[in-house]
């Protein structure tokens, strides 16, 4: 039994290892995908292009005009006179917001109406077009705010001092500076590891079915408990050593904060990576061919990572996608990840999580070796 | 002596058509048998039930003195199977690859150096041991796949199409290796789609649609062909065909790649008068001469004998 384990190990880390670039390629890409990640995925919203018409031409409008160009979530990148060619710059993609200000801005101002400023959005990307609104009705608001107090004073200052206003007292907890970075580097870890371990996996498999040595193999006295742990045992601590790389990528080069254990980050890991082998593994029970597996395994992580809550939050997505969440190692993972090294928490409140990623790993991976049988049938 | 392999009824069904079709053959120890047929016949369907890795619809075989169907893992050590692709893996070294299979087939490392030098050097590769099996040429990795199939001295070898596409050198060494076998009494049970191939093996099967339609020696199955076969190579063989299948002394006509086969009564005195012949009717053709042989003729000779006695 060990004897032929022990052949099984030694033939596959030959296999993973032998050539320079199959061990890059085991090791490169996470990284590297962990550091473009780490800069591009981001929810915050900077630097939308906008474009600018001043039909009032006043100091009250060049005012308001200039705080948007003070912002850094606009970038005035045209200043327009004429309203066509508003629809060409957004036809175009070269801005996403245009504001426009009638003429007449200033005196209604003046003569205390209603005046209006107009936004134009591009709203095809619709949750940056509410998140650019949400930014104009915060500096249009605040631009009132100062002008009516600004009035005010002007007439009777006693009033002005004893208007009455709320200010929010903001405590952060965890992320205090709200860096999207802390929050996206633990879900790029999951990511990567998800994708890394079931291609992996569900490769190694087909591959040998494909080439023809499966059926080899199959003649043979070796067990299949043997034949899977042979394969399982190398993606499983390439699956860790990954997980290390990466996390140090996140920890030392983005400066996200490890608050909690390593140990308990290591368990969570280790539970995540057997879920994970359990799904390549019943990929590659399904898969005749390589194309059939990779189809397969992008049909397994694209949902996963959709529905784990790494972008977007899984309480707001219908109830029905919630309760399938639950199936999802990588929802229980995330939950982890950021509590590990955010919150800073220990087993005592990620149990559950634990537990439930040990029942799922320990559920597919039953069922893949069962669906592994040593015959073409 | 109690046969190494032994099959009774064996069927295998798959959808729409019925692969092997109640088989019934034994192979004995020191013994070379050969499941001879055209593509589709059922051969490598046969091959893969013996080996335990294809369960029969019904029937049963006994390989090694283990049931196959009821304890298919039994038998896994006496049997070494090489499929028509052997489970090579390209990327690892002839040494490593001999002893991946050694590990699996639990050969003790003592024996394992001098048994695969043994091999090595019969196979004329020890010069090799360290390149990548996938650097080797084709015959030579064919003859790589004998040794790891061997390595653990199997008590029955299955061979699918052993020779196919090897070079005839390395083919020479292949069969020396396979002699030398069966002076251990082992059992050999070897597919192949050529005649020649055949003409090697003890006794021989001739698979047709899954049925065995004769099961003797390779001398007896060419009796199966009264007179000789001549091969036409032409252009236009259906018309070649047309006009010489109901000539004077030609038995059958069958279209191959290039031209037609004719099985004549004699060789001697027809070459001449279908020349003649083909001349008159303004045929093209480029050459017409006596051919051993093939598979396919054997075949055309030996279904119409049994349709024949059918009806």
């Amino acid at each position: 039994m060990l004897g032929r384990l022990r052949g099984m190990l030694i033939k596959e880390f030959i296999q993973v290892f032998r050539d320079k670039r199959s061990r890059f390629l085991l090791f490169g890409p996470p990284v590297i995908q962990m550091l473009v990640f780490g800069y591009a995925a981001t929810l915050e919203i900077r630097h939308i292009p906008t474009a600018v018409l001043d039909f009032d031409n006043s100091q009250v409008s060049r005012d308001l005009l200039s705080r948007f160009t003070a912002s850094p979530y606009f970038d005035v990148r045209a200043r327009l006179n004429d309203r066509r060619q508003i629809g060409e710059l957004i036809d175009r993609g070269d801005v996403t917001v245009a504001l426009q200000i009638h003429a007449g801005f200033a005196q209604d101002l003046r003569k205390g109406r209603t005046a209006r400023l107009q936004v134009i959005v591009d709203s095809s990307v619709s949750n940056t077009a509410l998140i650019a609104v949400g930014y104009v009705n915060q500096i249009a608001g605040r631009f009132s705010q100062d002008y009516q107090r600004e009035r005010l004073f002007s007439t009777s200052p006693l009033v002005q001092s004893q208007l009455p206003s709320i200010v929010l007292d903001r405590r952060p907890w965890f992320n205090t500076d709200f860096d999207s970075q802390w929050f996206f580097v633990p879900g790029v870890i999951g990511n990567l590891i998800l994708v890394m371990v079931v291609s992996l996996t569900a490769f190694a498999v087909v591959r040998e079915r494909e080439i023809g040595t499966l059926e080899q193999i199959m003649v043979t006295p070796i067990g299949r408990l043997e034949f899977i742990l042979g394969k399982t045992v190398p993606f499983f601590l390439i699956g860790l050593l990954d997980t290390t790389l990466i996390s140090l990528v996140g920890t030392l080069w983005f400066g996200v904060p490890l608050r909690g254990s390593i140990g308990v980050l290591a368990i969570g890991a280790i539970l995540f990576i057997l879920c994970m082998l359990g799904i390549g593994l019943f990929i590659s029970t399904i898969s005749m061919t390589q194309q059939q597996a990779m189809v397969s395994g992008f049909f397994f992580n694209m949902p996963a990572i959709t529905f784990s809550g790494f972008a977007t939050p899984i309480s707001s997505m219908p109830e029905f996608m919630q309760w399938l969440t639950y199936l999802n190692p990588l929802r229980y993972f995330l939950d982890v990840l950021r509590g590990v090294y955010l919150k800073g928490v220990g087993l005592d409140v990620l149990w559950p999580q634990m537990t439930a990623m040990g029942v799922l790993g320990l559920v597919m991976l039953t069922i893949s070796v069962a669906r592994f049988h040593k015959s073409l049938d | 002596m109690s046969a190494a392999i032994s099959t009774s009824e064996l069927t295998k069904r798959f959808p729409g058509v019925l692969a092997v079709d109640r088989l019934h053959f034994e192979v004995h120890p020191g013994e070379i048998f050969g499941l001879v047929g055209p593509d589709g016949a059922g051969k490598t369907t046969t091959l893969r039930m013996v080996a335990g890795v294809l369960t029969p619809d019904s029937g049963s075989a006994t390989v090694a003195g283990c049931d196959i169907i009821h304890d298919p893992e039994a038998a896994k050590a006496h049997i070494s199977y090489m499929p028509q692709r052997f489970g090579l893996y390209e990327d690892l070294t002839v040494d490593e690859n001999i002893h991946f299979y050694a590990d699996v087939f639990g050969v003790p490392r003592t024996n394992r150096e001098q048994r695969s030098r043994q091999l090595l050097d019969a196979a004329g590769m020890d010069q090799f041991r360290t390149r990548l099996a996938g650097k080797l040429s084709g015959g030579m990795k064919h003859k790589l796949g004998l040794v790891c199939a061997l390595i653990h001295r199997p008590r029955v070898i299955l061979l699918d199409e052993p020779t196919n596409g090897v070079d005839p050198v390395s083919r020479r060494d292949f069969w020396r290796i396979l002699y030398s076998l069966l002076q251990e009494r082992i059992a050999i049970l070897m597919s192949t789609a050529y005649l020649d191939e055949a003409e090697r093996c003890h006794r021989v099967a001739l698979l047709h649609q899954g049925r065995i339609l004769f099961c003797e020696t390779p001398a007896e199955l060419k009796t199966h062909i009264r007179g000789a076969v001549l091969s036409v190579i032409s252009p236009e063989p259906r018309r070649v065909r047309a006009a010489l299948g109901g000539a004077e002394g030609v038995l059958n006509a069958l279209l191959v790649g290039d031209g037609v086969h004719l099985v004549v009564d004699d060789a001697a005195s027809r070459i001449p008068e279908l020349r003649t012949r083909m001349q008159a009717a303004a045929l093209p053709f480029d050459r017409l001469e006596e051919v051993a042989p093939t598979i396919e003729d054997l075949f055309v000779a030996a279904t119409s004998e049994t349709d024949g006695s059918r009806t």
